[in-house]
């Protein structure tokens, strides 16, 4: 695979991404977790299934991420490493992972800010030791997909763009 | 920076629409939007000012289908036009995988189509892509406009090639798009390759789907 820097997500990244979220959950009692990548890219989703729509959402949570980044560098930091995003009844607090993906916390009154922030940490903590590993890996071996499929993917594209 | 993710299976592409401001990049999504079925996209998102000009990008998210198990989405982007967002519009670039410079056809717009191209050119290095590396297209739009420049003289604007220094890639290859036109070829004992252009109207559609059928075959190609 070619392009800027690609990288793939496998069955058992998932797994370890999803057990360490579900602790989070449960420690936390937030409601969701989702990791979302830097281009706007919904990766994984933990706890109860949003009613929005993911693609939207995780497209706009990089856009929000990146223009605070730019943000900080103004006022002479290198990055926000968190932000938060108070509502009336629902919140969310985002977290930088690895400078690569970000950490997305959706709770409501059942928890607090505080608590959020407190148990989040660890979670941040190992997520970036899954990633950092994932990304090294993929620096060696990233698999491709079968020439078939590149057929395929055309006669798709003709047939939903017009031949 | 195509993500594959074996445990969802899904393969996202990411397509950004640049170009200068009033061009048709809205325009040209919008007609997406409203011709492409609609179960085969999603919402589209416009973060715009009140006069209807982008403001920070517009999303379009359109679903390829399932192949070969995986499910293959595009991801439409623009960018604002105007010169002051800037900052905006490079943070759009980030994990490209493929660019459709879409260019306002009249005369007189000639000085900010070159100073879009530059500056999309400048956002790319900055972010350690090469444009002559991924996936590029040309859309020359507003093509029904009577004060359009003509394409030989666009082209030499805003598409004169860059070197091919690969050996592998130094042969004729003819496009596909334009008889007697060749997107790889030998200029004065020179090996230069230009990016695929299309010409469109995107107020009516015309050109629109040629366009982001061009790029999104190349973009697809680069999977492989």
């Amino acid at each position: 695979m070619s392009g800027a820097s690609s990288w793939s997500f496998r069955e058992d990244d998932a797994k370890r991404i999803q057990t360490i979220l579900s602790g989070f959950l449960g420690e936390s009692n937030a409601r969701t977790a989702l990791i979302v990548d830097r281009t706007g890219q919904m990766v994984a989703t933990v706890g109860e299934a949003p009613a929005f729509d993911p693609t939207a959402f995780a497209s706009l949570t990089a856009a929000d991420f990146s223009a605070n980044d730019q943000l900080a560098r103004m006022l002479g930091e290198s990055e926000f490493g968190a932000l938060f995003h108070q509502g009336e009844r629902e919140s969310m607090y985002l977290a930088d992972i690895a400078h690569r993906v970000i950490l997305v916390v959706l709770f409501d009154n059942r928890t607090t800010l505080g608590l959020v922030k407190l148990r989040v940490k660890a979670a941040v903590l190992q997520l970036t030791q899954v990633f950092i590993e994932m990304f090294n890996r993929d620096g060696t071996s990233a698999p491709g997909v079968e020439s078939e499929f590149l057929d395929e993917a055309e006669d798709e594209i003709d047939k939903l763009f017009g031949a | 920076m195509s993500m594959i993710n074996y445990a969802s299976r899904e393969i996202n592409c990411k397509l950004v629409y640049y170009g200068p401001g009033l061009g048709g990049k809205t325009t040209n999504l919008e007609h997406v939007y409203n011709k492409v079925a609609p179960g085969a996209r999603g919402k589209m998102i416009s973060l715009a000012t009140e006069t209807e000009r982008t403001l920070f990008f517009d999303f379009l998210p359109v679903d390829l289908g399932t192949i070969r198990g995986f499910k293959v989405k595009f991801h439409l982007y623009t960018v604002p036009g105007q010169v002051y967002y800037n900052a905006s519009r490079k943070l759009i670039l980030k994990g490209v995988d493929g660019v459709v410079f879409v260019a306002d056809s009249q005369i007189e717009r000639m000085d900010a189509n070159i100073e879009a191209m530059q500056n999309l050119y400048e956002n790319m290095t900055q972010h350690g892509y090469d444009l002559s590396k991924i996936p590029f297209a040309i859309q020359y739009n507003k093509r029904d406009l009577p004060n359009a420049a003509p394409i030989p003289e666009l082209q030499a604007a805003l598409n004169p090639g860059w070197p091919v220094t690969e050996p592998m890639k130094q042969r004729t290859l003819p496009d596909p798009h334009h008889e007697s036109q060749f997107l790889v070829a030998q200029e004065d004992g020179h090996w230069v390759e230009r990016a695929p252009y299309f010409e469109a109207v995107a107020m009516t559609g015309d050109g629109v789907f040629d366009t982001l059928k061009g790029i999104s075959k190349n973009v697809v190609k680069t999977l492989g």
